[in-house]
């Protein structure tokens, strides 16, 4: 089966009703594994048990920028190749790149809280993914103020671009902003230093929840053909109600 | 007269000519800058502190007011269809529009940005200074925002559906701008290597925002 | 399971996460259902896509 097969539609929703099944068991059986893990995983000798919120705060962390990545992909498909799907597919993922940015937000605030003393720092990663969340708004805003759903998913095609070329420069400039006012306390979340112990329920649950998304997606997508058959449907009757 | 420049001429005389687009932008920096102390309090060390930062929002958000004229009376009029139509590119269109925007509305506010910086009690030594990062960044903004004039011009929503879209997008000048401003004062960094990077993303910016509104314009009104 | 001094906001955390794949959940299913019945309703007044007309 080549890629161009999930260029029609109805194809596309017949794969996407045999495959949803599987897809959800997945991802209910890797969150009971991660779950687990999580749940039994040891405190960390500095922060305690507030680690665990690691186990969520970093999983969304990577599926807000996943999805803002998936999204100027999709717009490339809109712009550049007319891919039929391509703008199915940006659409639908923008609220949940925007959730799981929240998600990231809220829980790294709460994580901030009984490690660096504040709800809210202005720590350059906190604000890098305030500013994601600004631009997922500014995306779900053009698709909610678009008449016709073509000229708001072009639109948001090309803010998907701008923001994904911003991003990188706005990582960085609040970065080196970061870095002129330092925080009183200078914490600093592992990257490859963390133990393994860690480390792999960390890693269970970073699938898991990219299970979650790609379920989520595809559900979106199926729900965005059904809404413009709908649409067509309705205009067709329109037409022919005055013929 | 080459295109461009026609262009250019076109728009400078209808941002002087009409209900005062000009300089409705350096009124509204005024207000702002003025407004500033009510809120904060008239502690003029406070002041100093913050003046450099408040000259920057105010910019920021007088250019960002005065874009939703770039585009939306044009459409009204049926020109931008027009000029769509043009023989040069409609990058070099967007271009000449951006620029007359920023002599007309983005160069007033640099030129009274020193007699504001007075008022906020900012060092006398750093006025230069702080004017010329604005003079560097003022561009940026523009061409930064005309991205987000582009698409909601092709929506038929202005006002604040721009200022949702083009905000996130300027966080980087004006980090930079307000950083260049700082050093000059009594910043912990140099001024130079912060107002490299200002004049960085004002070059940048006049090369992907016409690119990114023409490609909205061309998407949006098909 | 002991979780310390800070369980409030451990707690917290997982719950806000959980609420909010849960209206996730929400909003994909109760979409699904309200475009399939529309849909149906449509199907039933006689009106068809035109893809559906030639076969």
């Amino acid at each position: 089966m080549a890629v161009i097969d999930f260029a029609n539609p109805t194809r596309f929703l017949r794969i996407v009703d045999r495959v949803m099944p599987w897809l959800i068991a997945a991802t209910v059986a890797l969150f009971a594994i991660g779950l687990y893990r999580a749940i039994n995983a040891p405190d960390d000798y500095q922060q305690g048990a507030t680690v665990k919120i690691m186990f969520l705060h970093v999983p969304a962390a990577w599926l807000g920028m996943f999805g803002w990545a998936l999204m100027s992909v999709a717009a490339l498909g809109t712009l550049v190749w007319r891919h039929p799907l391509a703008d199915v597919s940006g659409k639908a993922a923008a609220p949940i790149g925007a959730a799981f940015t929240f998600i990231c937000l809220v829980t790294g605030s709460l994580w901030g809280r009984p490690t660096w003393g504040t709800y809210w720092v202005w720590d350059a990663r906190l604000t890098s993914m305030l500013v994601l969340l600004l631009l997922y708004l500014g995306v779900l805003a053009l698709y909610w103020t678009a008449e016709e759903p073509g000229r708001g998913a072009r639109a948001a095609a090309i803010l998907s671009l701008v923001g994904a070329v911003n991003l990188p420069i706005i990582k960085f400039s609040v970065d080196w902003w970061n870095t002129l006012h330092q925080p009183a306390s200078v914490f600093r979340i592992g990257g490859s230093t963390i133990d393994p112990s860690l480390l792999t329920p960390l890693l269970i649950m970073a699938v898991a929840f990219t299970l979650l998304f790609v379920t989520l997606h595809l559900a979106a997508m199926r729900n965005e053909i059904l809404r413009r058959r709908v649409r067509s449907m309705r205009l067709l009757r329109a037409r022919e109600a005055h013929a | 007269m080459n295109p461009f420049a026609a262009i250019l001429v076109r728009d400078m005389r209808l941002a002087v000519r009409v209900g005062g687009g000009a300089l409705m932008g350096a009124f509204f920096f005024l207000i702002v800058i003025t407004m500033t102390p009510f809120a904060v309090g008239p502690d003029l060390a406070l002041l100093a502190r913050i003046g450099p930062a408040i000259l920057w929002l105010g910019a920021l958000l007088a250019s960002l007011l005065t874009l939703d004229r770039l585009f939306a009376t044009d459409h009204d009029d049926g020109s931008l269809d027009l000029l769509m139509m043009g023989d040069i590119p409609l990058e070099l269109t967007v271009a000449a529009k951006a620029l007359a925007h920023w002599l007309t509305t983005g160069l007033p506010l640099v030129v009274i940005a020193p007699l504001l910086g007075l008022m906020l009690n900012v060092d006398m030594h750093a006025l230069g200074w702080l004017t010329l990062t604005l003079a560097a960044g003022t561009p940026a903004l523009t061409f930064t925002g005309l991205i987000g004039a582009a698409l909601s011009v092709a929506l038929r929503r202005g006002g604040l559906l721009l200022a949702v879209l083009v905000l996130p997008l300027t966080v980087p000048v004006l980090i930079f701008g307000v950083a260049a401003a700082n050093a000059a004062i009594a910043g912990p960094a140099p001024f130079g290597p912060a107002f490299t990077i200002l004049c960085a993303l004002s070059l940048a910016s006049l090369v992907l925002g016409p690119i990114a509104a023409t490609a909205a314009l061309r998407h949006g009104l098909e | 399971m002991n979780l310390g001094s800070h369980a409030d906001f451990i707690v917290a955390a997982y719950a806000v996460t959980l609420f909010v794949v849960a209206a996730l959940i929400a909003w994909v299913l109760l979409d699904y259902s309200t475009q399939r019945r529309i849909l149906e309703d449509l199907e039933e007044r006689g009106v068809t896509r035109r893809s559906g007309r030639k076969g």
